[in-house]
């Protein structure tokens, strides 16, 4: 039977899979792969922040999620791609965060726990947390959906439509550092952009049009979820890395039965 | 009547100056075309027009309330990205499937209404985005190199449509192009860019002057003389040669 731990991170995996959905999606049709993980590098810093000054680390991994995502926005197409300056700033803020949890005197603190989470130890506090979060970035895309979508194929398109395609891609990166903040204690950062992008790629074996994308790809993560976290409890093994291998099991298997199909075609 | 008008704009990107005191205005019912090597400040230009760059000086007047219709160069268009062109033609402007569906045999593809966006050939795809541009009415058509891709053919063929498209709407066209001796014949006036105007006018009267010729050749080798002669040029003074066009 499930037990009462069981059944929060059920809820706190649910709540990740709905909203890295469109999350994901977007980040596969801009190309965006390494924004999530760099992100999630950057969040680290303030994981450590907040450890240092004793506040929930969700607090601090915002809000430098939110500084990485604005920083890489403002700067891109200047002087530096946005890849380049993803790479200077998510290992630099990964980096000084783990030198500014070594200078914490007295405070032992298992780093690896926020690199690969713990969706077990999901508390009712977190639960509140990471389903707010969910609904303001599933919020927000709905909001910004169209103008998104269109920036997405054109920037040129975008502006001659009347929207700003640098407003509508900080509002996606700000999503991303909210989604990043509040699954941190779930999956943990080196999981995250697993979460992304294998969803919304075995969806698009799926898909037509992009909201049935989105819809495949929260179905996708719900059954990886689900399996996921029953596997982990009758074999022992850590929850997230088995959510993600679930995933990637449906992925492959999506992608053979695709070559299949259009093989018989 | 003036639909833009553009009065001594500069544009420059981290202190490079791309275009530096032009001046022009596009009528309406008119067809317009820049011509100009690469890095001459073609694509500044229409970005400025429809927003996408904010100018260092100068101004830039658009008529209230002017439709424009815009068509890019090109899509970035991920194959991960499952949309139909149904769907894409509706993303802006709303309209029916049966509006749509005719617009679409207008321009040439009648029963694409379900195909894949990514599945479209080169010259499939632009007639998709001239018909979007078109879906919205516009009273001023703007094409950033939309023949790219296509061959000569294609692109006469392109060309003989907008041609057609000003007759029937009276819409006016700004087009960037790089097929010289096919958008000559289809321009009411060309504008030489090279940083600045360089010259402009007629077509006949802009292929015979000295400027033109020293950028882009006689004309004898049509489309090839562009990228043999894609130097820069000299002036003594770039302000002085441009000139407001009316």
């Amino acid at each position: 039977m499930l037990d009462d731990f069981m059944i929060r991170a059920f809820v706190a995996g649910i709540g990740l899979a709905v909203v890295s959905a469109p999350l994901g999606c977007f980040v596969v049709w801009r190309r965006m792969a390494y924004f999530g993980e760099a992100t999630a590098h950057a969040a680290m810093l303030g994981v450590a922040l907040s450890l240092a000054i004793q506040t929930d680390v969700f607090i601090g991994a915002l809000i430098f999620a939110i500084i990485m995502a604005w920083i890489t926005t403002q700067l891109s197409g200047r002087n530096y791609a946005m890849d380049t300056l993803l790479g200077v700033f998510s290992h630099s803020f990964l980096a000084v965060g783990l030198v500014v949890v070594s200078f914490l005197t007295g405070v032992r603190i298992d780093l690896m726990a926020y690199l690969f989470g713990d969706i077990l130890a999901v508390s009712e506090f977190d639960l509140g947390v990471i389903w707010t979060g969910a609904v303001v970035v599933l919020g927000l895309i709905l909001w910004r959906w169209k103008p998104l979508f269109l920036s997405t194929f054109n920037e040129e398109l975008s502006y001659a439509s009347g929207f700003n395609p640098k407003r509508e891609q900080l509002f996606l990166t700000i999503g991303l550092g909210i989604t990043v903040a509040v699954s941190i204690k779930v999956v943990g950062v080196l999981l995250i952009t697993a979460m992304l992008i294998i969803p919304a790629a075995a969806a698009r074996n799926l898909a037509r049009d992009p909201e049935m994308m989105v819809f495949a790809a929260a179905i996708v993560s719900c059954i990886s979820v689900t399996i996921g976290l029953r596997g982990s409890y009758i074999f022992d093994t850590p929850p997230g890395p088995t959510i993600v291998c679930v995933t990637l099991f449906i992925f492959v298997v999506l992608n053979l039965v695709n070559s299949v199909r259009k093989l018989t075609l | 009547m003036n639909l833009i008008t553009i009065d001594d704009l500069s544009i420059s990107y981290g202190g490079v100056t791309a275009l530096k005191n032009v001046s022009l205005t596009i009528n309406s019912g008119e067809i317009v075309t820049i011509v100009g090597p690469n890095g001459s400040g073609k694509t500044s230009l229409l970005k400025a027009i429809i927003g996408a760059v904010t100018p260092v000086a100068g101004e830039i007047q658009i008529k209230s309330g002017l439709k424009v219709g815009y068509v890019p160069q090109r899509l970035n268009l991920d194959p991960t990205l499952p949309i139909s062109v149904g769907r894409f033609m509706r993303l802006t402007e709303k309209i029916t499937k049966k509006m749509c569906a005719v617009a679409l045999e207008k321009a040439g593809l009648p029963k694409l209404m379900g195909k894949q966006m990514s599945q479209l050939s080169g010259g499939q795809l632009q007639r998709v985005l001239l018909a979007r541009a078109l879906l919205g009415s516009p009273q001023v058509l703007v094409l950033d190199e939309a023949t790219q891709g296509l061959d000569q053919p294609g692109a006469a063929n392109f060309y003989k449509q907008i041609e057609k498209l000003r007759e029937e709407t009276g819409c006016a066209v700004l087009m960037i192009s790089h097929d010289l001796h096919v958008v000559m014949s289809a321009s009411d006036r060309v504008i030489c860019l090279n940083g600045h105007i360089c010259c402009s006018g007629t077509p006949q009267s802009v292929v015979a002057t000295p400027e033109y010729q020293e950028l882009f050749g006689t004309g004898t080798d049509g489309a090839l003389a562009l990228y043999r002669h894609s130097h820069d040029h000299e002036h003594a003074s770039p302000t002085s040669n441009s000139e407001a066009i009316s």
